[in-house]
């Protein structure tokens, strides 16, 4: 076996097959997508080469960069809520009766698909017969708001489910992190006198610090990119108020027809997602990570 | 990012797929070239009507179909079916790629125009001078009219009336409005004992460009809107910012559901058909859940009417125009290989579509069709008997407009009523968006 692994030319063919996939359909798709946004093309007929306007056009949009400020609020609301999930991760880490349940119950969310989620929020928010307002009537609020109607609420609105799907996903990653902490650790301290909360700030942020990178750029790179929900529920609407950049994306691409402009709109969202995982390397990089033994 | 993987994926896949078939039907072609005449030739039919969702249409595109190949023993038709949005994405990748169907569904005016432009559709003038002269009702194929040819043949058509719930109309003692002053009144009536007036999903923003057609068709007049769209007037003259502000109006008074803005059109006719909403404007593809559809409750269906939009005082329009326009159409794609067979399959389907549509699926057809002889629901010929009297058609102007237009005017739509938008604004946003004309 190690005389076939080290063989280059062995290595060469047993990478070859998923390299090729991915080249096809990953980044050739990429390069294309640049090169469409150097065009006017209406995504039937010729295309005209129009360099650089697109871009420039893009620069200038106030609904795109307004999109961008509503993904990048989901990115900082994703970031916060992740300091929660840890939280109930170390909770459902210790040895707790009922753990296990718990850890199923928030996984749930998880394994529904996103149209699924979307349908059930709809019916949640919906503004007459929805749970939502049938219980802020019943707790005596008069004349409670129409959620996804509203432009000032519709974003917050949908943040709590896009959050809420995600939930079980994260803590499901801490608690594996967690878990592999060695308890013995956790034992010295206690016997050195250490409070919970000390073990929790001292030992184990330490320890789960690179799992915890990791979810930060999952987290911030997903919630740049995210459409599903938003597609459904508000299709960006009202006035694009939910506006985002993959739904403006895909809004002008299969909506207007305009696949140049549109194609433009991706490019710079991958630009932007890799500038933001640049970036959070960078500002969470340490010399020495910390290790178990 | 990974969703636009996934859609250039998909692309990926399609057009592989388009490759294959395009290929075999070239195996196939000469294959039939080595033949003599009359030998065998296969239609490849792509349409839009899948059996769980449009069960009745596709009985009868199969019936027919069916009925096709008896008479042509020759001839095979190959059917692929695809639901709505999908038909739409992949028509437009078979195109970029040069292989659409022999004969295919479209849309009217602005869907078709960028495939007209490309030279993909072939004229189908000559069969409308053959067997279907003068059998088609009259405005439905002018809107596929482009640069004086025809490219494709209509076969359903559509107007909006206002249905309304009949039974809470007696119980706070209401009559179907005949002028705007007592449509208002209805509102006011509605509004004041708690009931919402009106269904609205604004959420797919077509929904409410009807209301705004309505009423600008109401105070300005068919040909002013029509101009408008077609950028020979602006949208500033002062009968057109009249309609606007009307529709902020009927926002104030409260006369469309809570929420409007963020609720779907189906949502929205939850509320017309479980009662909570009083009227709902929608086209007369609805009209099976009215009259036919077991799954409704009977009483509800019973109950419904519906009413002409009433005209303005003072304003140019008559209550007597609709807005409306074509469903889809068949073409024919150019560069098909089997061209003539195509067109004749056309011929004969639009042909025998329009009575079985009638009865099996309920939709009104693009061809005139003696009612007196079927058994139909009373809501159906009574609307049917209107669109005969029609004086004019203001066709949906998401239909009219150019792709980028549009969806400039949708999203106006939405801001109009949302109240984010003020008529000034409104009027220069489309001005802008029409002259651009793409």
């Amino acid at each position: 076996m190690d005389k076939v692994m080290s063989n280059k030319k062995m290595i060469a063919l047993y990478v070859l097959p998923s390299l090729l996939l991915i080249l096809a359909v990953v980044y050739i798709p990429i390069v294309l997508t640049g090169y469409y946004g150097l065009n006017e093309w209406n995504g039937i007929g010729s295309m005209k080469f129009v360099g650089l306007d697109n871009y420039q056009r893009l620069l200038k949009d106030s609904v795109f960069w307004d999109s961008a400020k509503h993904s990048l609020l989901l990115a900082v609301f994703s970031l916060i809520s992740l300091i929660v999930y840890l939280a109930i991760a170390m909770v459902l880490a210790a040895k707790l009766r009922g753990a296990n349940l718990f850890r199923k119950i928030y996984l749930i969310p998880m394994l529904l698909s996103s149209v699924a989620i979307a349908q059930l929020w709809l019916k949640i928010y919906h503004p007459t017969s929805g749970i939502m307002n049938t219980l802020l009537e019943s707790l005596g609020v008069d004349n409670p708001p129409a959620w996804l109607a509203e432009p000032s609420l519709v974003l917050f609105a949908l943040f709590i489910p896009i959050l809420w799907q995600y939930a079980g996903f994260y803590i499901l990653i801490y608690y594996a992190a967690l878990k592999n902490i060695p308890t013995s650790l956790e034992e010295a301290a206690k016997i050195d006198g250490a409070t919970s909360i000390q073990i929790a700030y001292k030992i184990k942020l330490p320890l789960v610090m690179e799992v915890l990178k990791v979810t930060v750029v999952l987290a911030v790179v997903g919630s740049l990119k995210y459409f599903d929900l938003i597609y459904v529920m508000t299709n960006g609407g009202p006035n694009g108020a939910s506006e985002v950049m993959a739904s403006y994306m895909y809004r002008t691409a299969f909506k207007s027809y305009d696949f140049g402009y549109g194609s433009a709109i991706g490019f710079a969202l991958l630009i932007i997602c890799l500038v933001a995982t640049w970036v959070i390397r960078k500002l969470t990089e340490t010399k020495d990570t910390i290790q178990y033994s | 990012m990974f969703k636009k993987w996934t859609v250039l994926l998909l692309t990926l896949c399609l057009v592989l797929v388009a490759a294959g078939c395009g290929s075999k039907n070239e195996n196939e072609e000469n294959n039939g070239g080595a033949a003599e005449a009359g030998a065998k030739v296969t239609v490849n039919f792509m349409h839009l009507w899948p059996e769980g969702v449009s069960a009745g249409q596709n009985k009868i595109v199969n019936q027919i179909i069916n009925e096709y190949q008896k008479e042509h023993t020759n001839v095979t038709i190959k059917q692929e079916v695809l639901d709505n949005e999908q038909y739409k994405n992949k028509l437009k990748v078979l195109s970029a790629s040069n292989q659409l169907p022999d004969v295919g569904v479209t849309w009217a005016a602005g869907f078709l125009q960028p495939y007209v432009d490309g030279k993909l559709f072939a004229p189908v003038d000559d069969l409308l001078g053959g067997e279907l002269k003068d059998k088609f009702v009259a405005g439905t194929t002018e809107a596929y009219n482009i640069g004086g040819s025809t490219y494709a043949l209509p076969l359903e058509f559509n107007i909006a009336p206002v249905y309304y719930n009949k039974a809470i109309f007696e119980k706070y003692n209401l009559k179907a409005p005949t002028t705007y002053a007592e449509f208002q009144n209805v509102v006011k009536t509605l509004v004041d004992n708690g009931v919402a007036p009106i269904a609205l999903g604004n959420k797919d923003r077509w929904t409410g460009s009807l209301w705004y057609m309505y009423l600008a068709e109401r105070f300005a007049g068919q040909e002013t809107v029509a101009k408008a769209i077609k950028g020979e007037e602006s949208f500033k003259n002062a009968d057109l910012t009249k309609a606007a502000t009307e529709v902020q109006k009927l926002v104030d008074d409260k006369a469309f559901v809570k929420g409007f803005n963020g609720l779907s059109n189906e949502e929205a006719k939850s509320e017309f058909l479980n009662g909570n909403a009083a009227m709902y404007l929608m086209g007369t593809w609805e009209l099976p859940n009215f009259t036919t559809n077991e799954d409704i409750p009977k009483e509800f269906r019973d109950s419904v009417g519906f009413f002409k939009f009433p005209a303005v005082d003072g304003g140019k329009g008559n209550a007597n125009s609709w807005v409306g326009g074509p469903g889809v159409g068949l073409f024919v794609s150019e560069n098909s290989k089997v061209k003539d067979e195509a067109k004749k399959f056309v011929e004969y389907f639009v042909s025998k579509w329009g009575e079985q549509s009638v009865t099996g699926a309920g939709v009104i057809p693009a061809t005139k069709v003696d009612t007196s002889k079927l058994q139909l629901p009373q809501l159906y010929i009574d609307l049917f008997n209107e669109m005969n009297q029609a004086s004019s058609i203001t066709l949906f102007a998401d239909v009219q407009m150019k792709a980028n237009a549009a969806e400039t005017h949708l999203n106006m739509i939405q801001a109009l009523f949302g109240k984010a938008a003020t008529p000034e604004k409104f009027a220069d946003e489309h001005d802008a968006a029409i002259k651009k004309g793409s």
